[in-house]
């Protein structure tokens, strides 16, 4: 086990930082539900980690727990160092967590580059009254944050759509566009709740190559939830994986890959 | 034909020219590129300065006089810069094709041995890197786009503006030696090599001198009036001999500005924010674009429509005459003037058309209608006709003087003669130096006294001195019975019909003609959309019997307009097939400026061509495709073989 405040080099010569979140026995429930049960596990700084399970499994809740939105009844979240308390999503943002949906959640009637804009808000301190005549800081922050977003709407390549109102364009776009929402806040830690469900081999293939050169380029420490197998063991640096709300298995693709439960889990063998 | 001389005191190279413009039109914009969003500019003064920059880096790097330095990438200002930095340091800049794949590129840079490589992205590195091993002279990469390229080995490898850095750092160092080189281009030094798309065989490298160029952009920059204040958009393959000579030779010619879109995908948008004043596209963007907005007044309301098929039936009826100064009666010049301000100006205004002064298409025939609709909307468009070994221009129209069957007289300088077999034969100051490394092809191509073969049978009219093209001379043939075979000729009349993308006509020798069609997905899908007829891939669509009733009663149409024509009647098509894949580049069956490969169709598809004549009623096959990425795979289908109507000759009936 390596220590929490290491980095460590990974064999393909991947820089991995130390521990920037840690899920301390974590037990959340809805009424009589057990969604998660008792789960422990960290996210390292720069690495890409995967949580994957069937269906049901409790993935999306354990991304919601990450992300502030579930607090759990029992456990808790260490954030850089320091438990975190109940927090409202606004100061979760602050914090410099941003996430997708699962079941994309943009501003239909706005335009590609307005939506990006929104992720910007955490980053625009100039009050209402400035905002509404628009003059000094504000006209001068707005053009700041438009660089921001513009340079993103670069990086995902989405530069012919900028003034397209979202709700014309096809699926795989609109997940490319949440993602650059999200990285307009210029997250530290970056949530993906099924990025790429519902694609094409193409559009995954995009998207997989945007989710590397984003935690390349900018460094961002991504979890990302998946069902498509060959993807996350392709980008993922660890993976937990999940089952009826457990923690079935924890460590690289590979060693994931030949843990008996995850093959089982998988497969299907009756549970007892 | 003795080659014509630099005029005294005339700049005599690209990199001569450019401080020309830095001095004339010091503060004017050379070249736009829209970034982030915002078109960034640079002045002419200011290009001269990255240009420079850039060429002491590659000096500095060890880039000598006569290497060769390859450029691949869209188009953007910085590779633009890149072929002058070349010209300056006496290197000569070689453009590629930037979709080529791994393979075609080697080929290419194998055969020039280029040293250096100047390169946009990453997507391109990794494809040079992937051939470096087959490539010994192959040395240093420079590359544009930082994106994904941290943890790539450096050691060969420089980001763009760090070379600049490096040469603005180590100026005092080489700025003699560039200077020294410089002052010994003149007009017989080379100025570009630029590659062949290969429609036969491999490609071949058209080596270009300063005199072709400067020549080539003087004189046609006179015959068109083009001037320092026009724009235009740099958006053409960069490889491609007419984007050189317009974005590089009459740009710095005339001192012009070129603007370069921010991604292919935003060409439109980028077209309508800059509004060229000169524009060149092959037919098929203009096609794309015609079907676009005929698509979309389909679905405009009904009063807007009525609007728009008044106003366009009375633009077809006055508008070219009034493009071409004719006499047009008061009132229908008035009602034209009403039509511009409700229907042409607003849709100039949306295609990006509201400027264009001098607009050509070029590289294919071009559909009457197609060509009628954007002259009748008072859009100067012309064709012009020319090759990359003539330096683009041999025949262009004159304003007053534009139709869509012929490709114009001689530019200036040029002289055009006929051979026996039809082929046309030219000579002119813009033709090639040679063809690199293969003096056998320029013997084949250039005689002894200049004159070059354009592999193109045609002829010229005789009461107005147009050219007129017929096909390609190796691809006319000879019927069974002995009556001329043009499959060209027919291919571009089906072509012609918006549902029809591509055809490929056969019979040489054979006693009828059969073909392949490819039918438009983009049209047909939309007919498919608005009658309910549902479908999941181009394979299906395809082989959709009321899809096959619709290209028969083309080709029946086709059938009854060749009949009409005496000597080509009996290239009338009897039996044909939908092609259950698109034509491709990637497949080698088009050329990369999409030309139809006949011969490795012919062999690819031999078993479907022999069904066509043995009287089949359907045919299975199963064909290899090659994905983008170089992945293999193949497609099975059956396919049926239709009959088509012919027409017994008008002519020779009456004469019975």
């Amino acid at each position: 086990m390596k220590d929490n405040a290491e980095s460590y080099v990974t064999e393909d010569g991947r820089t991995i930082g130390p521990v920037v979140m840690e899920m301390k026995n974590i037990t959340l429930r809805f009424g009589g539900v057990e969604a998660i049960k008792d789960i422990s596990f960290d996210i390292r700084e720069g690495e890409i980690r995967a949580i994957i399970g069937p269906n049901g499994a409790g993935k999306s809740s354990m991304l919601n727990v990450i992300s502030g939105f579930y607090v759990p009844q029992e456990g808790e979240v260490w954030y850089r160092g320091a438990p975190r308390p109940a927090m409202k999503p606004f100061q979760v943002a602050q914090q410099g967590i941003a996430r997708t949906f699962q079941n994309i959640a943009l501003f239909e009637g706005m335009s590609v580059l307005d939506n990006v804009m929104t992720g910007r808000l955490t980053h625009m301190k100039t009050g209402m009254m400035a905002q509404t005549f628009w003059y000094g800081s504000a006209e001068r922050e707005e053009i700041a944050n438009r660089e921001v977003a513009e340079k993103i709407i670069d990086f995902l390549e989405i530069q012919a759509i900028r003034k397209t109102p979202v709700s014309r364009l096809p699926y795989g776009l609109k997940k490319r566009v949440e993602l650059a929402r999200a990285l307009a806040a210029e997250p530290s830690l970056l949530l993906l709740d099924e990025p790429m469900a519902g694609m094409n081999v193409e559009e995954k293939e995009d998207m997989s190559r945007f989710i590397l050169s984003v935690n390349d380029e900018f460094g961002t420490t991504i979890a990302l939830i998946e069902h498509d197998m060959g993807v996350v063991m392709d980008l993922s640096d660890r993976v937990v994986v999940m089952d009826y709300g457990k923690k079935i298995g924890d460590g690289t693709p590979h060693e994931v890959r030949n843990n008996q439960e995850v093959i089982d889990a998988y497969l299907g063998v009756a549970h007892d | 034909m003795a080659l014509i001389e630099c005029p005294a005191g005339q700049p005599a190279s690209v990199p001569a020219l450019l401080h020309r413009n830095a001095k004339q039109f010091a503060n004017a914009p050379a070249y736009r590129e829209k970034e982030y969003g915002i078109w960034q500019s640079w002045t002419w003064s200011q290009t001269r300065g990255e240009v420079e920059a850039l060429a002491l880096g590659f000096m500095d790097l060890g880039l000598n006089e006569g290497d060769f330095v390859a450029i691949i990438g869209r188009n953007r200002p910085y590779l633009y810069w890149a072929m002058m930095a070349a010209e300056m340091c006496g290197a000569i800049p070689v453009p590629l094709y930037q979709d080529q794949n791994a393979e075609e590129m080697a080929y290419v840079m194998s055969h020039c041995g280029a040293r250096f490589a100047v390169v946009g992205d990453q997507e391109q590195v990794d494809k040079v890197l992937d051939v470096a091993d087959d490539l010994p002279e192959f040395e240093r990469m420079i590359y544009l786009d930082s994106r994904g390229m941290r943890k790539y080995d450096h050691s060969a490898l420089n980001q763009y503006q760090d070379v600049q850095e490096l040469g603005r750092k180590n100026r005092d160092k080489h700025i003699k030696e560039l200077e020294a080189r410089q002052a010994k281009l003149n007009y017989d030094s080379i100025g570009v090599m630029l590659y062949t798309s290969g429609t036969t065989g491999k490609p071949k490298g058209v080596v270009l001198s300063n005199r072709n160029i400067i020549e080539t952009a003087k004189s046609s920059s006179e015959f068109d009036g083009l001037k320092q204040s026009d724009e235009i958009l740099a958006y053409l393959p960069m490889a491609w001999v007419g984007d050189f000579i317009f974005s590089v030779g009459q740009a710095l010619w005339t001192g012009f500005c070129t603007n370069c879109p921010e991604s292919a995908d935003t060409m439109h948008v980028d077209l309508r924010e800059i509004g060229p004043t000169y524009y060149f596209a092959p037919p098929r963007v203009f096609e794309t674009q015609l079907t676009n907005v005929m698509i979309r007044m389909e679905d405009a309301s009904r009063f807007k429509k009525k609007l728009f098929d008044y106003y366009m039936a009375h633009a077809r009826k006055v508008g070219p005459a009034i493009l071409d100064g004719k006499d047009v009666s008061f009132g229908d010049r008035l009602k034209y003037r009403l039509g511009e301000l409700f229907i042409y100006g607003p849709l100039k205004n949306t295609l990006g058309f509201s400027r264009v002064r001098v607009g050509y298409t070029a590289g294919e025939a071009i559909g009457p209608e197609i060509f009628d609709f954007y002259r009748s909307l008072g859009i100067n468009l012309k064709q012009l006709y020319g090759q990359t070994e003539a330096t683009v221009f041999i025949t262009a129209q004159p304003d007053g003087q534009v139709r869509s069957d012929t490709v114009g007289v001689t530019c200036p300088g040029v002289e055009l003669k006929i051979a026996d077999n039809g082929e046309v034969f030219y000579r002119s100051p813009g033709v090639f130096v040679e063809y690199y490394k293969n003096a056998e092809s320029t013997a084949d191509t250039k005689d002894a006294e200049g004159w070059v073969a354009t592999g193109d049978a045609g002829f010229i009219e005789p009461d107005t001195g147009h050219l007129r093209i017929i096909d390609r001379a190796k691809d006319v043939g000879k019927m069974a019975d002995g009556s001329l075979f043009a499959p060209k000729y027919v291919e571009n009349k089906l072509k012609f019909f918006p549902n029809v993308l591509e055809v490929v006509v056969f019979g040489n020798g054979k006693e009828e003609c059969t073909a392949f069609i490819n039918i438009d997905l983009t049209a047909v899908g939309n007919w498919a959309e608005r009658n309910n007829i549902g479908y999941a891939s181009y394979q299906e669509l395809a082989r959709h019997p009321q899809v096959m009733d619709t290209i028969q009663s083309h080709v029946e149409e086709v059938n009854a307009s060749v009949a009409q024509d005496e000597m080509l009647s009996g290239c009338q098509i009897h039996r044909f097939v939908v092609l259950h894949k698109e034509l491709d580049a990637d497949d080698g069956e088009l050329t990369r400026t999409r030309k139809v490969r006949r011969r490795i169709i012919e062999e690819k598809y031999h078993d479907i061509i022999t069904a066509l004549y043995d009287g089949s009623k359907q045919i299975s096959t199963e064909t290899e495709v090659t994905y983008e990425d170089g992945r293999k795979g193949s497609i099975k289908a059956t396919l049926e073989v239709r009959s088509a109507k012919v027409f017994p000759v008008a002519h020779k009936m009456a004469a019975q």
